[in-house]
Protein backbone atom coordinates (compact mmCIF):
# COMPACT_ATOMS: atom_id res chain seq x y z
CA UNK A 1 0.00 0.00 0.00
CA UNK A 2 1.76 3.16 -0.72
CA UNK A 3 0.77 6.01 1.73
CA UNK A 4 -2.54 5.73 2.54
CA UNK A 5 -4.00 7.30 5.20
CA UNK A 6 -5.13 5.35 8.18
CA UNK A 7 -8.62 6.61 8.33
CA UNK A 8 -9.13 6.30 4.58
CA UNK A 9 -8.13 2.51 5.17
CA UNK A 10 -10.53 2.41 7.31
CA UNK A 11 -13.12 4.01 5.95
CA UNK A 12 -12.63 1.79 2.69
CA UNK A 13 -12.96 -1.24 5.39
CA UNK A 14 -16.22 0.05 6.47
CA UNK A 15 -17.21 -0.08 3.33
CA UNK A 16 -16.12 -3.34 2.42
CA UNK A 17 -18.37 -4.87 5.21
CA UNK A 18 -21.36 -2.72 4.37
CA UNK A 19 -21.13 -4.49 0.60
CA UNK A 20 -20.15 -8.07 1.83
CA UNK A 21 -21.76 -8.29 5.65
CA UNK A 22 -25.90 -8.44 4.46
CA UNK A 23 -24.89 -11.24 2.01
CA UNK A 24 -23.05 -13.60 4.39
CA UNK A 25 -25.32 -13.06 6.78
CA UNK A 26 -27.93 -14.25 4.50
CA UNK A 27 -26.45 -17.02 3.76
CA UNK A 28 -25.30 -17.89 6.88
CA UNK A 29 -28.51 -17.66 8.08
CA UNK A 30 -30.05 -20.10 5.22
CA UNK A 31 -28.84 -22.83 7.34
CA UNK A 32 -30.72 -21.60 10.39
CA UNK A 33 -32.85 -24.49 12.18
CA UNK A 34 -35.22 -21.61 12.78
CA UNK A 35 -37.88 -19.64 11.33
CA UNK A 36 -37.20 -16.39 12.96
CA UNK A 37 -33.78 -15.71 11.80
CA UNK A 38 -32.57 -13.26 14.25
CA UNK A 39 -31.19 -15.64 16.47
CA UNK A 40 -28.66 -18.81 15.52
CA UNK A 41 -30.12 -21.99 16.85
CA UNK A 42 -28.76 -24.75 14.86
CA UNK A 43 -27.84 -25.99 11.58
CA UNK A 44 -30.39 -27.29 9.25
CA UNK A 45 -30.64 -27.89 5.23
CA UNK A 46 -33.95 -28.03 5.42
CA UNK A 47 -34.59 -24.74 3.57
CA UNK A 48 -32.89 -25.97 1.09
CA UNK A 49 -34.92 -29.43 1.00
CA UNK A 50 -38.32 -27.07 0.51
CA UNK A 51 -36.98 -25.36 -2.43
CA UNK A 52 -37.33 -28.55 -4.04
CA UNK A 53 -40.40 -29.19 -3.21
CA UNK A 54 -41.55 -26.24 -5.02
CA UNK A 55 -42.32 -26.53 -8.59
CA UNK A 56 -42.88 -23.44 -9.47
CA UNK A 57 -39.17 -23.01 -8.22
CA UNK A 58 -37.94 -25.75 -10.72
CA UNK A 59 -40.44 -24.46 -13.52
CA UNK A 60 -39.11 -20.66 -12.42
CA UNK A 61 -35.55 -21.64 -12.94
CA UNK A 62 -36.16 -23.93 -16.00
CA UNK A 63 -37.20 -21.25 -17.53
CA UNK A 64 -34.63 -18.47 -16.81
CA UNK A 65 -31.90 -20.83 -17.75
CA UNK A 66 -33.89 -21.13 -21.30
CA UNK A 67 -34.06 -17.66 -21.62
CA UNK A 68 -30.48 -17.06 -20.33
CA UNK A 69 -29.81 -19.29 -22.45
CA UNK A 70 -31.65 -18.36 -26.07
CA UNK A 71 -30.77 -14.44 -25.36
CA UNK A 72 -27.37 -15.27 -24.14
CA UNK A 73 -26.66 -17.26 -27.42
CA UNK A 74 -28.37 -14.33 -29.71
CA UNK A 75 -27.20 -11.03 -27.80
CA UNK A 76 -23.76 -12.76 -28.20
CA UNK A 77 -23.74 -13.35 -31.85
CA UNK A 78 -25.56 -9.64 -32.74
CA UNK A 79 -23.55 -7.59 -30.17
CA UNK A 80 -20.01 -9.11 -31.17
CA UNK A 81 -20.74 -8.32 -35.00
CA UNK A 82 -21.29 -5.17 -33.75
CA UNK A 83 -18.38 -4.28 -32.03
CA UNK A 84 -15.92 -5.94 -34.88
CA UNK A 85 -18.48 -3.75 -37.54
CA UNK A 86 -17.35 -0.43 -35.42
CA UNK A 87 -13.74 -1.89 -34.73
CA UNK A 88 -12.58 -2.14 -37.97
CA UNK A 89 -15.14 -0.10 -40.61
CA UNK A 90 -15.66 3.69 -40.57
CA UNK A 91 -18.76 4.81 -42.09
CA UNK A 92 -21.14 7.42 -41.51
CA UNK A 93 -23.74 7.39 -38.86
CA UNK A 94 -21.34 6.08 -36.67
CA UNK A 95 -21.92 8.32 -33.84
CA UNK A 96 -25.49 7.89 -34.50
CA UNK A 97 -25.12 4.09 -33.83
CA UNK A 98 -22.96 4.10 -31.12
CA UNK A 99 -25.70 6.41 -29.32
CA UNK A 100 -27.95 4.07 -29.65
CA UNK A 101 -25.57 1.02 -28.28
CA UNK A 102 -25.12 3.59 -25.48
CA UNK A 103 -28.68 4.57 -24.61
CA UNK A 104 -29.95 1.47 -23.25
CA UNK A 105 -27.24 1.18 -20.61
CA UNK A 106 -28.57 4.01 -19.39
CA UNK A 107 -32.30 3.73 -19.83
CA UNK A 108 -34.00 2.71 -16.61
CA UNK A 109 -34.97 -0.60 -16.53
CA UNK A 110 -38.98 0.41 -15.81
CA UNK A 111 -38.76 2.13 -18.48
CA UNK A 112 -37.45 -0.26 -21.62
CA UNK A 113 -40.11 -2.46 -19.52
CA UNK A 114 -43.04 -0.72 -19.83
CA UNK A 115 -42.43 0.41 -23.60
CA UNK A 116 -42.09 -3.32 -24.54
CA UNK A 117 -44.99 -3.65 -23.22
CA UNK A 118 -47.19 -1.20 -25.01
CA UNK A 119 -45.46 -2.36 -28.22
CA UNK A 120 -45.90 -5.95 -27.29
CA UNK A 121 -49.82 -4.98 -26.74
CA UNK A 122 -49.61 -2.98 -29.66
CA UNK A 123 -48.99 -5.76 -32.23
CA UNK A 124 -50.73 -8.51 -30.43
CA UNK A 125 -47.38 -10.68 -29.65
CA UNK A 126 -48.33 -12.86 -26.50
CA UNK A 127 -46.84 -12.18 -23.62
CA UNK A 128 -44.78 -15.59 -22.16
CA UNK A 129 -41.55 -16.62 -22.62
CA UNK A 130 -41.25 -15.60 -25.99
CA UNK A 131 -41.50 -11.86 -25.01
CA UNK A 132 -39.47 -12.06 -22.39
CA UNK A 133 -36.43 -13.87 -24.54
CA UNK A 134 -37.09 -10.69 -27.01
CA UNK A 135 -36.59 -8.65 -24.35
CA UNK A 136 -33.49 -9.96 -22.97
CA UNK A 137 -32.03 -9.92 -26.10
CA UNK A 138 -32.26 -6.14 -26.41
CA UNK A 139 -31.22 -5.21 -22.89
CA UNK A 140 -28.49 -7.95 -23.33
CA UNK A 141 -26.73 -6.48 -27.08
CA UNK A 142 -25.38 -3.27 -25.92
CA UNK A 143 -23.75 -4.99 -23.15
CA UNK A 144 -21.72 -7.51 -25.53
CA UNK A 145 -20.65 -4.84 -27.53
CA UNK A 146 -19.20 -3.09 -24.85
CA UNK A 147 -17.15 -5.97 -23.10
CA UNK A 148 -16.16 -7.24 -27.23
CA UNK A 149 -14.96 -3.83 -28.46
CA UNK A 150 -12.84 -3.64 -24.90
CA UNK A 151 -11.03 -6.36 -26.25
CA UNK A 152 -10.91 -5.87 -29.92
CA UNK A 153 -8.98 -2.37 -28.69
CA UNK A 154 -6.34 -4.06 -26.66
CA UNK A 155 -5.89 -6.53 -30.14
CA UNK A 156 -3.26 -6.96 -32.38
CA UNK A 157 -4.15 -6.49 -35.80
CA UNK A 158 -0.25 -7.11 -37.38
CA UNK A 159 -1.22 -11.22 -36.67
CA UNK A 160 -4.67 -11.22 -38.87
CA UNK A 161 -1.94 -9.29 -41.64
CA UNK A 162 0.77 -11.53 -40.97
CA UNK A 163 -2.01 -14.69 -41.60
CA UNK A 164 -3.23 -12.83 -44.93
CA UNK A 165 0.30 -12.34 -46.12
CA UNK A 166 0.97 -16.08 -45.56
CA UNK A 167 -1.51 -17.06 -47.97
CA UNK A 168 -4.76 -17.21 -45.16
CA UNK A 169 -7.80 -15.45 -47.00
CA UNK A 170 -10.42 -12.98 -45.12
CA UNK A 171 -11.94 -15.86 -43.93
CA UNK A 172 -9.60 -18.46 -42.92
CA UNK A 173 -7.79 -15.31 -40.78
CA UNK A 174 -10.89 -14.38 -39.42
CA UNK A 175 -11.67 -17.71 -37.85
CA UNK A 176 -8.05 -19.26 -37.42
CA UNK A 177 -6.73 -15.90 -36.30
CA UNK A 178 -9.12 -13.53 -34.82
CA UNK A 179 -11.71 -15.38 -33.60
CA UNK A 180 -9.26 -17.19 -31.29
CA UNK A 181 -8.00 -13.78 -30.47
CA UNK A 182 -11.10 -12.83 -29.34
CA UNK A 183 -12.48 -15.85 -27.90
CA UNK A 184 -12.11 -14.47 -24.17
CA UNK A 185 -14.16 -11.37 -24.95
CA UNK A 186 -16.79 -13.28 -26.63
CA UNK A 187 -16.87 -15.84 -23.69
CA UNK A 188 -16.61 -13.43 -20.97
CA UNK A 189 -19.27 -11.17 -22.38
CA UNK A 190 -22.00 -14.26 -22.71
CA UNK A 191 -21.16 -15.04 -19.04
CA UNK A 192 -22.30 -11.68 -18.05
CA UNK A 193 -24.94 -11.48 -20.54
CA UNK A 194 -26.42 -14.36 -18.99
CA UNK A 195 -25.90 -12.97 -15.49
CA UNK A 196 -27.77 -10.05 -16.66
CA UNK A 197 -30.71 -12.29 -17.94
CA UNK A 198 -30.55 -14.65 -15.12
CA UNK A 199 -31.05 -12.23 -12.64
CA UNK A 200 -33.70 -9.57 -14.27
CA UNK A 201 -36.74 -9.25 -12.27
CA UNK A 202 -38.01 -5.50 -13.67
CA UNK A 203 -38.44 -5.99 -17.20
CA UNK A 204 -39.33 -9.45 -17.22
CA UNK A 205 -42.03 -8.73 -14.81
CA UNK A 206 -43.62 -6.49 -17.50
CA UNK A 207 -43.33 -8.73 -20.26
CA UNK A 208 -43.73 -11.92 -18.74
CA UNK A 209 -47.58 -12.58 -18.16
CA UNK A 210 -49.16 -14.62 -16.32
CA UNK A 211 -48.16 -18.50 -15.82
CA UNK A 212 -44.29 -18.18 -17.22
CA UNK A 213 -42.84 -16.37 -14.13
CA UNK A 214 -38.88 -16.74 -14.38
CA UNK A 215 -36.90 -17.59 -10.83
CA UNK A 216 -36.26 -13.81 -10.45
CA UNK A 217 -40.61 -13.29 -10.53
CA UNK A 218 -40.74 -16.19 -8.37
CA UNK A 219 -38.47 -15.58 -6.04
CA UNK A 220 -40.25 -11.37 -5.75
CA UNK A 221 -43.14 -13.18 -5.38
CA UNK A 222 -41.78 -15.21 -2.23
CA UNK A 223 -40.21 -11.95 -0.63
CA UNK A 224 -43.64 -10.32 -1.50
CA UNK A 225 -45.32 -12.60 0.51
CA UNK A 226 -42.94 -12.82 3.28
CA UNK A 227 -40.53 -14.46 4.33
CA UNK A 228 -39.29 -18.13 5.51
CA UNK A 229 -35.85 -19.09 5.73
CA UNK A 230 -36.34 -20.62 2.05
CA UNK A 231 -35.62 -16.99 0.61
CA UNK A 232 -32.30 -17.31 2.40
CA UNK A 233 -31.74 -20.50 0.70
CA UNK A 234 -32.79 -19.56 -3.13
CA UNK A 235 -30.77 -16.79 -2.33
CA UNK A 236 -27.59 -18.36 -1.59
CA UNK A 237 -28.10 -20.36 -4.30
CA UNK A 238 -28.31 -17.47 -6.80
CA UNK A 239 -25.23 -15.60 -5.00
CA UNK A 240 -23.17 -19.07 -5.35
CA UNK A 241 -24.16 -19.40 -9.09
CA UNK A 242 -23.87 -15.85 -10.05
CA UNK A 243 -20.52 -15.40 -8.19
CA UNK A 244 -18.81 -18.23 -9.96
CA UNK A 245 -20.09 -16.99 -13.19
CA UNK A 246 -18.37 -13.65 -12.63
CA UNK A 247 -15.69 -15.26 -11.55
CA UNK A 248 -14.91 -17.21 -14.93
CA UNK A 249 -15.99 -13.58 -16.34
CA UNK A 250 -13.12 -11.65 -14.23
CA UNK A 251 -10.58 -14.36 -14.85
CA UNK A 252 -11.57 -14.43 -18.89
CA UNK A 253 -10.95 -10.59 -19.33
CA UNK A 254 -7.94 -9.26 -21.28
CA UNK A 255 -6.32 -6.14 -19.55
CA UNK A 256 -6.06 -6.91 -15.93
CA UNK A 257 -5.74 -2.65 -15.32
CA UNK A 258 -9.27 -2.02 -16.54
CA UNK A 259 -12.21 -2.65 -14.15
CA UNK A 260 -13.30 -4.01 -17.26
CA UNK A 261 -16.51 -6.10 -15.36
CA UNK A 262 -18.02 -2.58 -14.94
CA UNK A 263 -21.52 -3.25 -15.47
CA UNK A 264 -23.67 -1.38 -17.97
CA UNK A 265 -25.42 1.32 -15.63
CA UNK A 266 -29.29 1.14 -16.52
CA UNK A 267 -28.91 -3.03 -16.39
CA UNK A 268 -28.59 -2.67 -12.46
CA UNK A 269 -30.95 -0.46 -11.60
CA UNK A 270 -34.76 -1.92 -10.53
CA UNK B 1 -13.58 -19.75 -57.58
CA UNK B 2 -15.88 -21.32 -55.01
CA UNK B 3 -19.01 -19.16 -53.75
CA UNK B 4 -17.51 -18.67 -50.77
CA UNK B 5 -14.66 -17.01 -52.13
CA UNK B 6 -17.03 -14.89 -54.83
CA UNK B 7 -18.88 -14.02 -51.79
CA UNK B 8 -15.87 -12.54 -49.80
CA UNK B 9 -14.58 -11.22 -53.46
CA UNK B 10 -17.66 -9.23 -53.36
CA UNK B 11 -17.78 -7.96 -49.82
CA UNK B 12 -13.99 -7.31 -49.93
CA UNK B 13 -15.01 -4.89 -53.08
CA UNK B 14 -17.71 -3.48 -51.05
CA UNK B 15 -16.82 -2.18 -47.26
CA UNK B 16 -20.21 -0.57 -46.98
CA UNK B 17 -21.97 -3.41 -47.61
CA UNK B 18 -19.81 -5.71 -45.12
CA UNK B 19 -20.37 -3.03 -42.35
CA UNK B 20 -23.94 -3.36 -42.79
CA UNK B 21 -24.27 -7.02 -42.64
CA UNK B 22 -22.16 -7.29 -39.34
CA UNK B 23 -24.63 -4.31 -37.70
CA UNK B 24 -27.88 -4.79 -39.34
CA UNK B 25 -29.32 -7.95 -37.06
CA UNK B 26 -28.29 -6.46 -33.79
CA UNK B 27 -29.28 -2.87 -34.40
CA UNK B 28 -32.58 -4.25 -36.19
CA UNK B 29 -32.99 -5.54 -32.94
CA UNK B 30 -31.91 -2.64 -31.03
CA UNK B 31 -34.66 -0.52 -33.10
CA UNK B 32 -37.44 -2.85 -33.08
CA UNK B 33 -37.31 -3.55 -29.40
CA UNK B 34 -35.76 -0.69 -27.92
CA UNK B 35 -36.05 2.63 -29.94
CA UNK B 36 -39.68 2.16 -31.25
CA UNK B 37 -41.22 1.47 -27.87
CA UNK B 38 -39.85 4.44 -26.54
CA UNK B 39 -41.24 6.21 -29.51
CA UNK B 40 -44.36 4.11 -29.44
CA UNK B 41 -44.63 5.51 -25.07
CA UNK B 42 -44.15 9.06 -26.17
CA UNK B 43 -47.28 8.94 -28.79
CA UNK B 44 -48.92 6.43 -25.81
CA UNK B 45 -48.54 9.24 -23.28
CA UNK B 46 -50.10 11.95 -25.44
CA UNK B 47 -53.16 9.89 -25.93
CA UNK B 48 -56.19 9.09 -24.22
CA UNK B 49 -57.12 6.70 -21.80
CA UNK B 50 -60.05 4.24 -22.62
CA UNK B 51 -62.64 3.27 -20.23
CA UNK B 52 -61.25 -0.32 -20.09
CA UNK B 53 -57.66 0.66 -19.98
CA UNK B 54 -55.92 0.58 -23.04
CA UNK B 55 -55.64 3.75 -25.73
CA UNK B 56 -58.20 5.59 -27.31
CA UNK B 57 -56.75 7.95 -30.56
CA UNK B 58 -56.68 11.68 -30.35
CA UNK B 59 -54.13 14.10 -28.81
CA UNK B 60 -53.87 15.34 -25.73
CA UNK B 61 -51.44 16.53 -22.65
CA UNK B 62 -53.75 16.00 -19.84
CA UNK B 63 -51.37 13.51 -18.56
CA UNK B 64 -48.71 15.81 -18.48
CA UNK B 65 -50.69 18.45 -16.81
CA UNK B 66 -52.23 15.92 -14.59
CA UNK B 67 -48.06 15.51 -13.15
CA UNK B 68 -48.83 19.17 -11.60
CA UNK B 69 -51.56 17.84 -9.18
CA UNK B 70 -49.78 18.26 -5.79
CA UNK B 71 -50.09 14.32 -5.20
CA UNK B 72 -47.81 13.42 -8.14
CA UNK B 73 -45.33 16.69 -7.66
CA UNK B 74 -44.76 15.66 -4.40
CA UNK B 75 -44.04 11.88 -5.66
CA UNK B 76 -41.39 13.85 -8.08
CA UNK B 77 -39.90 15.67 -5.34
CA UNK B 78 -38.87 12.76 -3.43
CA UNK B 79 -37.52 10.69 -6.36
CA UNK B 80 -35.27 13.53 -6.63
CA UNK B 81 -34.22 13.82 -3.60
CA UNK B 82 -33.76 10.44 -2.86
CA UNK B 83 -31.85 10.19 -5.70
CA UNK B 84 -30.02 13.35 -4.70
CA UNK B 85 -29.26 11.68 -1.29
CA UNK B 86 -27.99 8.16 -2.30
CA UNK B 87 -25.70 10.01 -5.35
CA UNK B 88 -24.18 12.14 -2.76
CA UNK B 89 -24.10 9.65 0.08
CA UNK B 90 -22.54 7.32 -2.55
CA UNK B 91 -19.60 9.91 -3.45
CA UNK B 92 -18.80 10.08 0.32
CA UNK B 93 -18.84 6.92 0.74
CA UNK B 94 -17.46 5.43 -2.50
CA UNK B 95 -14.48 8.10 -2.54
CA UNK B 96 -12.14 6.81 0.06
CA UNK B 97 -12.70 3.27 -1.36
CA UNK B 98 -11.94 4.18 -4.97
CA UNK B 99 -8.96 6.03 -3.64
CA UNK B 100 -7.65 2.88 -1.68
CA UNK B 101 -7.48 0.50 -4.64
CA UNK B 102 -6.11 2.81 -6.79
CA UNK B 103 -3.26 2.82 -4.66
CA UNK B 104 -3.31 -0.67 -3.01
CA UNK B 105 -0.21 -2.31 -5.44
CA UNK B 106 -0.83 -5.78 -5.91
CA UNK B 107 -4.02 -6.42 -4.21
CA UNK B 108 -5.59 -3.84 -6.79
CA UNK B 109 -7.55 -6.51 -8.62
CA UNK B 110 -8.99 -8.53 -5.56
CA UNK B 111 -10.28 -5.61 -4.39
CA UNK B 112 -11.67 -4.48 -7.50
CA UNK B 113 -13.35 -7.72 -7.72
CA UNK B 114 -14.88 -7.28 -4.22
CA UNK B 115 -16.23 -4.28 -5.45
CA UNK B 116 -18.08 -5.71 -8.30
CA UNK B 117 -18.92 -8.96 -6.74
CA UNK B 118 -22.14 -8.13 -4.68
CA UNK B 119 -22.82 -5.64 -7.45
CA UNK B 120 -23.45 -8.41 -9.69
CA UNK B 121 -25.97 -10.21 -7.57
CA UNK B 122 -29.48 -10.07 -7.89
CA UNK B 123 -30.73 -6.88 -7.07
CA UNK B 124 -33.89 -8.70 -5.51
CA UNK B 125 -31.70 -10.78 -3.51
CA UNK B 126 -29.47 -7.48 -2.59
CA UNK B 127 -32.61 -5.96 -1.41
CA UNK B 128 -33.91 -8.99 0.77
CA UNK B 129 -30.72 -8.77 2.13
CA UNK B 130 -31.64 -5.55 3.63
CA UNK B 131 -35.10 -6.49 4.41
CA UNK B 132 -33.35 -9.57 6.38
CA UNK B 133 -31.17 -7.16 8.42
CA UNK B 134 -33.40 -4.50 8.96
CA UNK B 135 -36.70 -5.90 9.83
CA UNK B 136 -38.32 -5.60 13.48
CA UNK B 137 -36.98 -9.75 13.84
CA UNK B 138 -34.25 -8.43 11.74
CA UNK B 139 -29.86 -9.22 12.12
CA UNK B 140 -29.70 -5.84 13.49
CA UNK B 141 -33.03 -5.41 15.95
CA UNK B 142 -31.64 -8.72 17.24
CA UNK B 143 -28.21 -8.02 17.60
CA UNK B 144 -29.19 -4.98 19.31
CA UNK B 145 -31.97 -6.66 21.67
CA UNK B 146 -29.03 -9.32 22.67
CA UNK B 147 -26.83 -6.16 23.73
CA UNK B 148 -29.59 -4.59 25.44
CA UNK B 149 -28.90 -1.56 24.11
CA UNK B 150 -32.94 -1.43 22.91
CA UNK B 151 -36.06 -2.89 24.54
CA UNK B 152 -38.05 -3.12 21.60
CA UNK B 153 -37.13 -3.66 18.11
CA UNK B 154 -36.74 -0.52 16.48
CA UNK B 155 -38.71 0.17 12.96
CA UNK B 156 -36.00 0.76 10.65
CA UNK B 157 -37.71 -1.33 7.91
CA UNK B 158 -40.31 0.80 5.53
CA UNK B 159 -38.75 4.22 6.80
CA UNK B 160 -37.55 6.60 3.91
CA UNK B 161 -33.67 5.84 6.16
CA UNK B 162 -33.99 2.29 4.69
CA UNK B 163 -34.83 3.56 1.19
CA UNK B 164 -32.15 5.72 0.92
CA UNK B 165 -29.78 2.79 2.30
CA UNK B 166 -30.76 0.49 -0.28
CA UNK B 167 -30.52 2.61 -2.86
CA UNK B 168 -27.02 3.22 -1.93
CA UNK B 169 -26.44 -0.50 -1.06
CA UNK B 170 -27.41 -0.84 -4.98
CA UNK B 171 -25.72 1.39 -6.65
CA UNK B 172 -22.79 2.26 -4.73
CA UNK B 173 -19.86 -0.17 -6.61
CA UNK B 174 -21.43 2.41 -10.07
CA UNK B 175 -19.69 5.24 -8.21
CA UNK B 176 -16.24 3.42 -7.10
CA UNK B 177 -15.51 1.96 -10.78
CA UNK B 178 -15.30 5.39 -12.48
CA UNK B 179 -13.51 7.22 -9.61
CA UNK B 180 -11.16 4.65 -9.49
CA UNK B 181 -10.84 4.85 -13.57
CA UNK B 182 -9.67 8.16 -13.10
CA UNK B 183 -7.64 8.15 -9.96
CA UNK B 184 -5.89 5.03 -11.98
CA UNK B 185 -4.75 7.06 -14.79
CA UNK B 186 -3.47 9.53 -12.75
CA UNK B 187 -0.34 10.79 -13.53
CA UNK B 188 2.23 10.30 -10.10
CA UNK B 189 4.83 12.78 -11.72
CA UNK B 190 2.26 15.62 -11.04
CA UNK B 191 2.08 14.39 -7.04
CA UNK B 192 5.81 14.21 -7.13
CA UNK B 193 5.73 17.69 -8.51
CA UNK B 194 3.64 18.77 -5.69
CA UNK B 195 5.64 17.34 -2.69
CA UNK B 196 8.33 18.89 -4.28
CA UNK B 197 7.47 22.43 -3.89
CA UNK B 198 6.12 22.01 -0.49
CA UNK B 199 2.20 20.86 -0.44
CA UNK B 200 0.78 18.72 2.38
CA UNK B 201 -0.57 15.97 2.21
CA UNK B 202 -3.66 17.33 3.00
CA UNK B 203 -3.34 20.54 -0.18
CA UNK B 204 -1.94 17.28 -2.35
CA UNK B 205 -5.51 15.54 -2.24
CA UNK B 206 -7.30 18.91 -2.49
CA UNK B 207 -5.57 20.52 -5.04
CA UNK B 208 -3.94 18.06 -7.20
CA UNK B 209 -5.70 14.51 -6.87
CA UNK B 210 -9.31 15.76 -6.03
CA UNK B 211 -9.60 18.32 -8.90
CA UNK B 212 -8.32 15.71 -11.89
CA UNK B 213 -10.55 12.78 -10.58
CA UNK B 214 -13.69 15.03 -11.06
CA UNK B 215 -14.11 13.25 -14.94
CA UNK B 216 -14.79 9.87 -12.70
CA UNK B 217 -16.46 12.07 -10.38
CA UNK B 218 -18.90 13.14 -12.51
CA UNK B 219 -19.45 9.82 -14.26
CA UNK B 220 -20.02 8.21 -11.08
CA UNK B 221 -22.19 10.97 -10.07
CA UNK B 222 -24.26 10.38 -13.62
CA UNK B 223 -23.88 6.43 -13.27
CA UNK B 224 -25.71 6.16 -9.64
CA UNK B 225 -28.47 9.34 -10.27
CA UNK B 226 -30.03 7.77 -13.44
CA UNK B 227 -30.95 4.06 -12.09
CA UNK B 228 -31.62 5.63 -8.36
CA UNK B 229 -34.33 8.17 -10.76
CA UNK B 230 -35.56 4.97 -12.01
CA UNK B 231 -35.65 2.44 -9.49
CA UNK B 232 -39.09 1.42 -7.59
CA UNK B 233 -38.05 -2.30 -6.52
CA UNK B 234 -36.10 -0.75 -3.42
CA UNK B 235 -38.92 1.77 -2.72
CA UNK B 236 -41.42 -1.24 -3.35
CA UNK B 237 -40.02 -3.55 -1.17
CA UNK B 238 -37.85 -1.25 1.50
CA UNK B 239 -40.20 1.61 1.65
CA UNK B 240 -43.94 -0.30 1.96
CA UNK B 241 -46.89 1.77 0.97
CA UNK B 242 -45.92 5.60 2.26
CA UNK B 243 -42.63 5.98 0.03
CA UNK B 244 -43.46 6.22 -2.90
CA UNK B 245 -40.72 6.98 -5.94
CA UNK B 246 -42.16 7.77 -9.18
CA UNK B 247 -40.87 4.21 -10.36
CA UNK B 248 -43.79 2.88 -8.10
CA UNK B 249 -46.11 5.49 -9.75
CA UNK B 250 -45.20 4.21 -13.15
CA UNK B 251 -45.45 0.67 -12.25
CA UNK B 252 -48.75 0.75 -10.30
CA UNK B 253 -50.12 2.73 -13.45
CA UNK B 254 -49.10 -0.20 -15.74
CA UNK B 255 -50.60 -2.59 -13.54
CA UNK B 256 -53.51 -1.76 -10.84
CA UNK B 257 -54.66 1.63 -12.13
CA UNK B 258 -54.60 0.14 -15.73
CA UNK B 259 -53.66 3.58 -17.35
CA UNK B 260 -51.27 3.47 -19.84
CA UNK B 261 -51.10 6.91 -20.99
CA UNK B 262 -50.66 8.13 -17.38
CA UNK B 263 -48.18 5.85 -17.14
CA UNK B 264 -46.37 6.57 -20.14
CA UNK B 265 -46.24 10.29 -19.25
CA UNK B 266 -44.79 9.87 -15.68
CA UNK B 267 -41.78 7.17 -17.67
CA UNK B 268 -41.28 10.45 -20.01
CA UNK B 269 -41.04 12.77 -17.37
CA UNK B 270 -38.09 10.26 -15.80
CA UNK B 271 -36.34 9.79 -19.22
CA UNK B 272 -36.44 13.50 -19.62
CA UNK B 273 -34.38 13.95 -16.34
CA UNK B 274 -32.10 11.13 -17.54
CA UNK B 275 -32.04 13.06 -20.64
CA UNK B 276 -31.27 16.18 -19.16
CA UNK B 277 -28.59 14.42 -16.57
CA UNK B 278 -26.88 12.83 -19.80
CA UNK B 279 -26.91 15.98 -21.91
CA UNK B 280 -25.02 17.85 -19.12
CA UNK B 281 -23.02 15.13 -18.57
CA UNK B 282 -21.97 15.49 -23.00
CA UNK B 283 -21.44 18.72 -23.00
CA UNK B 284 -18.19 18.06 -21.26
CA UNK B 285 -17.77 14.53 -22.01
CA UNK B 286 -18.10 11.48 -24.28
CA UNK B 287 -20.96 9.28 -23.08
CA UNK B 288 -18.63 6.27 -24.23
CA UNK B 289 -16.44 7.11 -21.28
CA UNK B 290 -18.98 5.93 -19.22
CA UNK B 291 -18.86 2.05 -20.16
CA UNK B 292 -15.11 1.83 -20.98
Amino acid sequence: MRRVPRGVMVAAGVVYVFLHAPLVALMVFSFNDSKFAATWTGFTLEWYRRLFERDDILEGLRRSLVVGLVATAAATVFGTLIALALDRHRFRGRRTVESVLYLPLVTPEIIMGISLLSLFGLVGFPLGIGSVTVAHIAFCISFVTVVVGARLRGMDRHLEEAAMMLGADEWGAFWKVTVPQLLPGIVAGALLAFTMSFDDYVITSFVSGTGSATLPVVVYGMVRRNIEPSINAISTIIIVVTSLLLYLADRLQADRRLPSTVPPPSRRNH
Amino acid sequence: MTRRRRLLAWFARRPGATAAAMLGPGLAWLLLFFLVPIGLMLVYSTMRRGTYGGFVPGFTLEHYRRFFDPLYLDILRRTVVWSLACTVACLVVGYPVAYVIARAGRWRQLLLFLVVLPFWTSFLVRTFAMIFLLRDSGLVNGILLALGLIDQPLALLYTPLAVTLGLVYGFLPLMILPIYASLEKLDHSLLEAAEVLGARPRARFFQVIFPLSLPGVAAGCLLTFIPALGSFLTSDLLGGAKQVMIGNLIQNQFTVARNWPFGSAAAFVVMGLVLVAVLGYLRRRDVGELVR
